[in-house]
């Protein structure tokens, strides 16, 4: 039975079981996000999705529709909120747009342009974090990581090869590869794999292909990613 | 160690916790124990054995703060950092043990003998400054003390013959009320349940109106309802004694001396709703906790308590294994416990389901705390009425605290719930108190204004901690410690605790420096606020608490240390061109930056 409940005025329908986000994209509401992706089990861990469901702030991705509900999406407090926490995830690592090769196809930046972001206003962490370019045909590079686990759940729930883990605990909780030493190269990654489809960000990219397409022409350069949609949508190309 | 012994000694773990993956953690304790870190042959062997990615081992030791892949020294020294404990001298007492030792402070020596470093509050505040020595407990860390370990150190003498006042923990409970002046007969409360049946006694439990002790409130017949009638199989009954909170040591003391009540409220909770499993869930702090408690469990076992056909009923079968926690304060929060008692890293889970439907490894599970299940024992045997006769209509019957910091006589301490802050004050002889903090970081700074104040669930809940600070008391390093135990404990899954603690930590410290400005209050509240609002779990949304707090009730805290400009840099740059000049050996006047700042 079809059920509905309200994004921002708007009556959506949903079916029993679906969250808010997943209700949402049926109806074409873009709700910001970046571990989201819907090939794979909700992780809420970025809270960029984060709406007000029936004046309560819960994350869109993890959280059922309910028939009736009213929920906030497109106002300025939740923009405001989401500025914020994309300025936390820009400062913590070490995110260089001008020199990046995703930029322009990068989920972090067209979010942030998206909500209004300008600059990332809090002091900089310049941890310091290697680059793995041990894989013939995948490089990754942990400045840009930004601990979605997407390539976690794909490796391990699409392509069976578990080759990414989480390692640490809070600021120092970081990425890490299955292998002895513990470099991509060093294991049956291949850049066909699910895993090096889905990262948001610039932190595993194909080698082989620097700017292939020109800087202005690229996936958010010509519309943002309301309209656009995930870049892992369109990296199968 | 040679590789052989790593190996050997896991094959013995392994084979001792059934070549169970969900025993990880527990295993991996075994190693870090004996061999003092975790070896590489050993992650090997267990990824091999357990059919476990090896990374994926490797991020569980990677979680907990006593688990290490370096060998740490032969004696490995952790001096508790909580707030109090700075307060009875402890940071002096580290450096001077440094010094004695002649190791570098957060480090582990060349010889590899002597590891000494921090770590989070270990739940001795009345009996501080306290250690863990190779996991033990030394309480009462005075000059004359760290002297003598020291000496006992350089001699290399072991631990299990250092003098045992050393390890002396006492309970002291300074005030009694119905818990704890309350006689219980061994097996009373499952006399009662075989007597009256599980509903009658899920509806006195009800009639008590007994809330979760642990300082969430929830009501406990409601959840035990809840998982009676879940439909999953095999529920799962969980105690968490993982008393991490900064000042909080009432359940040590519970499970020092009422671990047989413990028990008892356990084993009720397993009759009513049908479970045959359950865990004691125990701190690693704790550590020296275990066999006294294992002994308890075995003397139950003993007298047909615990075990299959309890009390000669053979529809009665349930026995509960303790597991240890390896440094962790988020594995108090009940969905993280679960992971952490599945072996993995305690990662608060995506609610709903909630444990009471999907909780151990799928089963439905009752987690409630340690003073929780031994009211709800007491309530079986005693009544509901004798529990409501103490406390208020919302917060029904004695809360124990956990009372540290400015007073003469810190211990535990049982209320009737509606207690007001400045009886308790009296009671315990703080005078001249500036501000006191209910529910440890996690919860509320109240200034004196705000002593008139209950202690219940509708004015200030809390799980118990309680920590006093007079006026001599600089409450800018309570929230500073407090901010730092938040940096250290976030488990960094979500945005706003992950990179929010680091956030706020650092302009505390432009405050307390005096680079800080009024727009920086206003961005730690900024902060603060998102935290509260936006976090996955528990933790991420109370870490800012002590920040928001101060701000409003302390204000003159910050605006003492503030700059009269509206923006201040967090550095000087003409300072940081320092090195840059020494580098180029520029000394002339256009190497050097005025006014400090950009």
């Amino acid at each position: 039975m079809i059920q509905h409940f309200t994004i921002d005025g708007r009556r959506t329908p949903f079916r029993e079981g679906q969250t808010i986000m997943e209700a949402a994209l049926d109806a074409g509401i873009y709700i910001p996000h970046l571990c989201y992706n819907p090939e794979f089990v909700p992780h809420g861990s970025c809270r960029v999705c984060t709406v007000k469901a029936n004046g309560r702030i819960v994350a869109s991705c993890t959280t059922p529709a309910v028939e009736g509900m009213q929920v906030e999406n497109e106002t300025e407090e939740l923009q405001g909120n989401r500025r914020e926490l994309l300025q936390m995830l820009f400062v913590e690592g070490n995110h260089v747009c001008p020199g990046c090769e995703k930029s322009g196809a990068c989920q972090l930046q067209a979010v942030a342009y998206y909500t209004g972001m300008l600059a990332p206003e809090f002091t900089y962490f310049y941890p310091m974090r290697k680059v793995d370019a041990s894989h013939p045909d995948v490089a990754i590079d942990y400045n840009r990581c930004i601990l979605c686990e997407l390539c976690v759940r794909a490796s391990r729930d699409e392509d069976g090869k578990n080759i990414f883990s989480i390692d640490g605990r809070g600021i120092n909780t970081h990425l890490t590869v299955n292998s002895a030493s513990g470099k991509l190269g060093d294991t049956d990654f291949d850049v066909h794999d699910k895993a090096a489809q889905v990262c948001p960000v610039g932190a595993i990219l194909p080698k082989h292909e620097g700017f292939n397409i020109p800087i202005g022409q690229r996936l958010y350069d010509r519309k943002p990613i309301s309209v656009v949609g995930d870049v892992a949508d369109h990296q199968e190309d | 160690m040679s590789a052989q012994t790593a190996t050997e000694l896991s094959a013995l773990l392994v084979k001792q916790w059934n070549h169970d993956p969900s025993k990880l953690l527990q295993i991996l304790i075994g190693l870090q124990s004996a061999l003092s870190h975790i070896p590489n042959e050993a992650i090997q062997y267990l990824a091999m054995e357990l059919t476990l990615p090896q990374s994926v081992i490797e991020g569980v030791i990677g979680f907990y703060s006593f688990l290490h892949r370096q060998p740490r020294g032969r004696y490995d020294i952790l001096i508790s950092d909580n707030i109090t404990d700075q307060m009875q001298g402890s940071r002096d007492r580290a450096t001077q043990l440094a010094e004695k030792l002649g190791v570098t402070l957060g480090a582990t020596n060349e010889a590899l003998s002597v590891s000494l470093d921090y770590t989070s509050c270990i739940g001795m505040p009345d009996q501080g400054p306290a250690a863990l020595v190779n996991g033990r407990t030394i309480t009462q860390l005075t000059e004359k003390r760290v002297d003598q370990i020291a000496e006992l150190i350089n001699q290399a003498a072991p631990v299990d013959t250092w003098p045992a006042t050393f390890f002396k923990v006492e309970d002291n409970i300074q005030r009694r009320d119905i818990l704890l002046d309350t006689d219980l007969d061994e097996g009373a409360a499952l006399t009662a349940y075989l007597t009256q049946g599980a509903d009658k006694l899920l509806e006195d439990l009800e009639q008590s109106g007994l809330r979760g002790r642990g300082g969430a409130g929830f009501k406990t017949a409601l959840k035990w309802r809840f998982c009676r009638e879940a439909e999953g199989e095999d529920p799962v009954v969980v105690c968490n004694a993982d008393e991490g909170e900064p000042g909080t040591f009432k359940d040590r003391v519970l499970l020092q001396t009422y671990a047989d009540r413990l028990i008892e409220g356990m084993t009720l909770c397993a009759a009513i709703i049908g479970a045959s499993q359950g865990f004691i869930y125990l701190r690693g702090e704790y550590r020296y906790l275990l066999e006294p408690l294992q002994q308890e469990l075995q003397k139950r076992r003993d007298s047909g308590l615990l075990g299959s056909t309890i009390q000669g009923h053979a529809s009665l079968d349930f026995d509960i294994e303790i597991h240890l926690g390896a440094g962790a304060y988020i594995c108090g929060e009940e969905s993280a416990l679960i992971e952490s008692l599945e072996g993995k890293r305690g990662i608060p889970r995506v609610r709903p389901p909630f444990p009471v439907t999907h909780g151990y490894l799928g089963h439905p599970t009752v987690v409630n705390n340690v003073e929780t299940f031994i009211a709800a024992a007491m309530i079986a045997a005693n009544g509901a009425e004798w529990f409501r006769s103490r406390g208020t209509a919302e917060s029904a019957g004695t809360k124990l605290l956990s009372i540290s910091g400015d007073c003469d006589r810190p211990g535990v301490y049982e209320y009737p719930s509606g207690t007001s802050i400045q009886t308790i004050l009296a009671d315990c002889g703080a005078t001249d108190t500036q501000a006191v903090q209910v529910s440890g970081p996690a919860g509320k700074t109240l200034p004196a204004t705000e002593f008139d104040r209950l202690i219940a669930f509708e004015d200030v809940p809390t799980g118990g901690s309680f920590m006093v600070f007079d006026d001599s008391r600089d409450m800018l390093d309570v929230v500073q410690n407090f901010a730092a135990f938040f940096v250290h404990e976030s488990c960094g899954f979500c945005t706003p605790c992950r990179v929010g603690t680091s956030l706020l930590k650092k302009r505390l410290e432009k405050v307390v420096v005096g680079h800080a400005t009024g727009m920086d209050l206003e961005k730690m509240i900024e902060i603060g606020s998102l935290m509260k609002t936006s976090s996955h779990c528990g933790l991420g949304a109370t870490a800012a608490n002590p920040v928001l707090d101060t701000i409003e009730k302390f204000p003159k805290l910050y605006d003492d240390r503030l700059k009269t400009t509206s923006f201040e840099p967090a550095f000087d740059l003409n300072q940081a061109l320092d090195e840059a000049r020494e580098i180029t050996g520029r000394t002339d006047p256009g190497a050097y930056v005025k006014g400090g700042g950009v």
